[in-house]
């Protein structure tokens, strides 16, 4: 295969990723909702591409609590994507899908809810994905980390580092009672990155 | 004062302040110490090796390159080489399964890398707070060497 630089790919893929956003998002929303049983509101969601040292403000602080459910993903593509939230963020909604019963802190049963919850999530995103390059894509089971920010991102940080020096996501807003940011970040690895762009009919040199 | 070290950064640091990175994961940060002048530096090094990728540019985000280029900068701010010591932290590897990933394994292969790099250029490592599944912040004090380490939901530690 020929020698990708990221920055190269990245115009079209920063588009690619803002329909994925949108498609994905909607369909998150409407999962959601229909899991929590309750009104869930989202607004336009934004894609960035930031440097890594930068990353860490936009979700609080490299030291902001985060609860972050990482998968791989197998099929016509392979890769991995990550789905943060603020860990407060993830007790709520696990609250949710529990009924009032979740905890304040992540036992095993919040654990599994939340797990749950990014499975839905990321579902929807890898939905839209799949829909509009008409590729097979296979997400494996979510594992989980509650850690400092700049501790769970240095995961997609590393593996962007292979390509670049940036690290491209997704952020969704959504609110049900309370305001909530999501973050997704989705890792294609190069070799995935020309077959997404082909897929949708952006030709790329060999 | 706190100088402050981002992912894939490096910087040097004279008593009495004090160098400081934020939420390591994976990432290691390598601590290069002259006790008797007391300068030092840190670099965040985020990968094992520069050669195995064509996109190498930024030096402090390769364990060998990072740790060489660190070495002459704590020497260029008066540091003497032979008496250079080390300390380093992280690697962690933050989601547990997959373990067969080489990609999520890379904590473990950046420790193992900044090792190898330290003994080539003949610098002690004279302590380490590395692997495990957490995320650590780590300041280092030239003043007196001491390289404090803090993690969620653990009593701070000093190595």
């Amino acid at each position: 295969m020929a020698e990708l630089s990221m920055e190269s790919l990245t115009t079209q893929y920063f588009d690619v990723l803002k329909e994925i956003g949108n498609i994905g998002a909607g369909n998150a929303t409407t999962a959601l909702a229909t899991m929590l049983q309750c009104k869930v509101d989202m607004k336009v969601p934004q894609v960035r591409m930031m440097e890594f040292k930068d990353v860490g403000a936009l979700l609080g602080g490299e030291e902001q609590e985060l609860a972050g459910a990482y998968l791989s993903v197998e099929g016509d593509i392979t890769g991995s994507i990550l789905f943060l939230v603020q860990k407060e963020v993830a007790l709520h909604l696990v609250s949710k899908l529990m009924g009032g019963m979740g905890g304040d802190e992540f036992g095993e049963m919040e654990r599994s809810a939340f797990k749950e919850i990014s499975n839905i999530v990321t579902g929807s995103y890898l939905n839209a994905l799949s829909t509009m390059t008409n590729m097979c894509i296979y997400p494996s089971i979510p594992d989980l980390a509650i850690d400092m920010a700049g501790a769970i991102l240095s995961v997609p940080a590393i593996e962007f580092g292979i390509m670049g020096d940036k690290i491209l996501l997704i952020q969704s807003q959504i609110s049900d009672e309370i305001e909530m940011d999501g973050f997704f970040v989705m890792i294609p690895d190069m070799e995935s990155y020309v077959k997404i762009l082909r897929a949708l009919g952006i030709p790329v040199e060999d | 004062m706190e100088i402050k070290v981002g992912m894939a950064d490096m910087n040097v640091c004279t008593s009495p302040d004090s160098i400081i990175t934020l939420g390591l994961g994976s990432c290691v940060g390598v601590i290069l110490y002259d006790p008797i002048a007391k300068i030092c530096g840190m670099v965040h090094v985020m990968l094992p090796d520069s050669r195995a990728i064509s996109n190498n540019s930024n030096v402090a985000k390769f364990a060998d390159t990072g740790i060489e280029s660190l070495l002459e900068k704590v020497v260029d701010a008066g540091a003497v080489k032979n008496r250079i010591v080390s300390k380093i932290a992280g690697g962690a590897q933050m989601f547990s399964a997959n373990k067969q990933s080489p990609l999520l394994r890379v904590g473990e292969n950046n420790v193992a890398a900044v090792k190898k790099k330290l003994s080539e250029l003949n610098i002690r490592l004279l302590a380490e707070d590395t692997g495990a599944d957490y995320g650590r912040t780590v300041v280092f004090y030239p003043e007196t060497g001491e390289y404090l380490i803090r993690a969620i939901g653990k009593e701070p530690k000093v190595i």
